[in-house]
């Protein structure tokens, strides 16, 4: 097989649009050099991005000392720190092209995404770290108490936790299913069909319904045990007794049908645009070969259909590590905690046990989790491709 | 690769039968598909029209089986004889239906503004920030994408409070941005990937700066891409319910928490729901509809080369 076996997933498909993009030099503007900017200007915006800084910092020290008591004047909430954020990066932003000139422009693209991402995630992922090793519930009047490790040894002994992290492997692995589903309809779609586009346009539906609504249209009317008719017909099929959520194993399965009828058509939807991009030519020679249908589909599309496959596999498994909204309407975990994903069960043990401290040491806990997951799957998937090939 | 040949040669042409077989199955398996797919939605449609015994005797065909009732939708007040009268719920729901509009439209356009500069940029520039490269940026924004909603929901229900923007519009906006900020990016990159370069070397030469090629020359051609990304976000931003569960309460509070709201009641009217379900996904099945190759687009972006 003529070898692009790209996993367009995260670093390499990074790495290879470093490689195309063109060195600056080659830019006719990038002529004009920075030494063509007058000291007066560059002093200028060195003088504006120093102002700023220190103006941010004061804010801050103020807010900090109001905020500690040591100090009478400072604001009502920490809002004016965000405002002064805002001001400081405009600064930022003003003072690259006062010094550098077109190079300052070109920074211009990237820095409001990156300033915006930084303060969105960077600060907040460290806070969260820190309230992980705090004793706070904010039903108790105590407030924050730092109490180390403890919630940390807590959560090794919590059944629940780990019970939650075990139903994510099985909701993990039912993405296979959807996958064998997926790639069904996207070679159903991709046969000769009359009124292909409205194939395509019904299949693609349930994408787009928000799962909340979903989660009441299947979980709670459909599936209803008394007069949905999916029980209906459940108990024609001689299921006598037709409670999908009652018991932990057929709850747990509900919960995946659920969650596939959502999600589906995003696979679909990948693997179809891998199926319409594969050339006729390959699949004519199989024909001339004379492979049947079932030797051409094994020995040849599945193979080429391999690196979109693992994309979307991928993708699609890091959409159901946030799964959370379908339980937490349906079952809210039940029963007993059988169809618990860790984030329905971190969302319970805020809303209901208002435990902060412990809830966030779940979730940081869960984020260390996914990262070396999703790494080792990147490599894994890698590798597995590059073997295949 | 070389397909093997094997030792029984299947006969080339099929006997019309096997074709007649072939097709019935294909479009069974459509029609069949077709029916899961469209089954839950027609369902609740229906319902929202039923009383309550066409409900517990399970009616399926309207006009046929029940007559149909403006009943959940009167409860709503949206039904043709309440839409003049006052209704509470009325208001409620168009509230919470116009937060839904006001957060995910924002959302949506203020990821769609960051993330193309932010994706032009990559695109076509090389940057050295301290120790990080291209790639290791592009790398940054990308793994947002594996961060789970609880890892920041806790801490951002902290900080909101202490910056006072708990339950409200702009808050749930800022953290939408950034839910969607890398679907953005990864889509625009792909899009300004496959704009010729000579383009705006071309516009340079002409004496547009910079900034200038970038919104007269490349903007209009990366419009379909954008339109793409935003129809994407919009989608995810619409259907968001875990932080909007967690950081709104009366003010701000979107269309999924108050459909939520509803199902956790016991004894909940089932014809009202269903009118309140049917109203929480119309917006965005006319959407998919209309826009659906758009969708597409945004969502095979990379994933093929």
């Amino acid at each position: 097989m003529t070898g692009k076996p790209v996993i367009k997933a995260f670093s390499e498909r990074t790495r290879r649009v470093a490689d195309q993009t063109l060195p600056t030099s080659a830019w006719p503007a990038n002529a004009a050099p920075s030494d063509l900017i007058s000291p007066g200007r560059k002093r200028l915006g060195r003088a504006l991005m120093a102002a700023a800084t220190l103006g941010l910092l004061a804010v801050i020290a103020v807010q900090i000392l109001y905020k500690t008591e040591v100090d009478t004047i400072g604001f009502e909430t920490w809002r004016p720190v965000v405002y002064a954020y805002v001001l400081w990066g405009i600064a930022l932003g003003v003072g690259q092209v006062l010094t550098r000139g077109e190079d300052g422009q070109r920074a211009l693209f990237l820095l409001p995404a990156l300033l915006f991402t930084i303060a969105m995630v960077i600060f907040p992922t460290l806070f969260g770290f820190y309230i992980a090793l705090t004793d706070w519930n904010l039903s108790s009047f105590s407030g924050r108490k730092f109490n180390g490790l403890d919630n940390f040894w807590q959560m090794l002994a919590d059944p629940y936790y780990r019970n939650a992290l075990f139903n994510m492997v099985l909701y993990v692995l039912a993405v296979l299913v959807e996958y064998v589903i997926a790639f069904g309809l996207a070679l159903l779609l991709n046969a000769q069909i009359r009124a292909r586009k409205f194939f395509r346009v019904v299949f693609l539906l349930p994408l787009m319904l928000s799962p909340v609504a979903v989660s009441w249209m299947i979980g709670k009317s459909l599936m209803e045990y008394r007069f949905g008719p999916a029980a209906t017909l459940a108990r024609q099929l001689g299921w006598e007794n037709p409670a999908f959520f009652s018991n932990p194993i057929t709850a747990r399965i509900s919960i995946m049908v659920l969650d596939a009828w959502t999600f589906i058509p995003f696979m679909m939807i990948m693997l179809l645009a891998g199926l319409q991009a594969m050339s006729r030519e390959v699949l004519e020679a199989a024909r001339v070969d004379g492979a049947n249908a079932w030797q051409t589909f094994w020995q040849v599309t599945f193979p080429l259909m391999l690196p979109v496959s693992v994309t979307a596999i991928i993708l699609r498994i890091i959409f159901k590590l946030k799964l959370a909204d379908i339980i937490i309407t349906v079952t809210s975990g039940g029963p007993g905690g059988a169809t618990d994903s860790v984030s329905s069960f971190i969302y319970r043990e805020y809303r209901d046990r208002s435990n902060v401290g412990y809830g966030t040491m779940l979730a940081m806990a869960y984020l260390i989790i996914i990262i070396v997951f999703v790494t080792w799957l990147l490599k894994f998937a890698n590798r597995f491709v590059r073997n295949v090939n | 690769m070389s397909v093997q040949t094997t030792d029984y040669a299947a006969s080339e042409i099929r006997s019309p039968a096997s074709f007649f077989a072939n097709r019935v199955f294909i479009y069974g398996a459509l029609v069949f598909w077709a029916f899961i797919c469209l089954f839950p939605i027609y369902w609740t449609i229906t319902t929202s029209f039923k009383t309550a015994v066409d409900v517990t005797q399970g009616h399926l065909i309207p006009f046929v089986d029940f007559r149909p009732d403006w009943k959940g939708w009167r409860s709503l007040g949206l039904s043709p004889d309440a839409i003049f009268r006052t209704s509470t719920v009325r208001d409620e729901f168009i509230k919470r239906f116009m937060n839904s509009v006001i957060t995910s439209v924002g959302a949506s356009s203020l990821a769609i503004v960051i993330g193309s500069l932010a994706a032009y940029g990559l695109t076509r520039y090389r940057y050295h920030f301290a120790w990080f490269k291209n790639e290791d940026i592009s790398f940054f924004f990308l793994s947002q994408l594996i961060l789970p909603p609880v890892v920041l929901a806790l801490p951002f229900l902290v900080l909101y409070r202490e910056v006072g923007m708990l339950d409200t519009r702009i808050g749930l906006i800022l953290l939408y941005t950034l839910m969607v900020l890398p679907i953005v990016i990864w889509i625009m990159r792909d899009q300004f990937n496959s704009i010729p370069v000579e383009l705006e070397e071309a516009a340079l030469v002409d004496g547009l700066s910079i900034w200038g090629a970038f919104f007269r020359i490349v903007m209009p051609i990366a419009l379909p891409g954008m339109v793409a990304a935003f129809i994407l976000a919009m989608v995810l931003c619409w259907n968001e319910y875990f932080f909007a569960a967690l950081l709104t309460s009366t003010d701000a509070k979107t269309i999924p928490v108050m459909v939520a709201s509803q199902t956790g009641s016991q004894g909940i009217n089932w014809w009202s729901m269903a009118a309140l379900a049917t109203a929480a996904i119309t917006p965005l099945a006319v959407i998919g509809i209309a826009l659906e190759r758009y969708l597409i687009m945004g969502m095979t972006a990379g994933a093929v080369k």
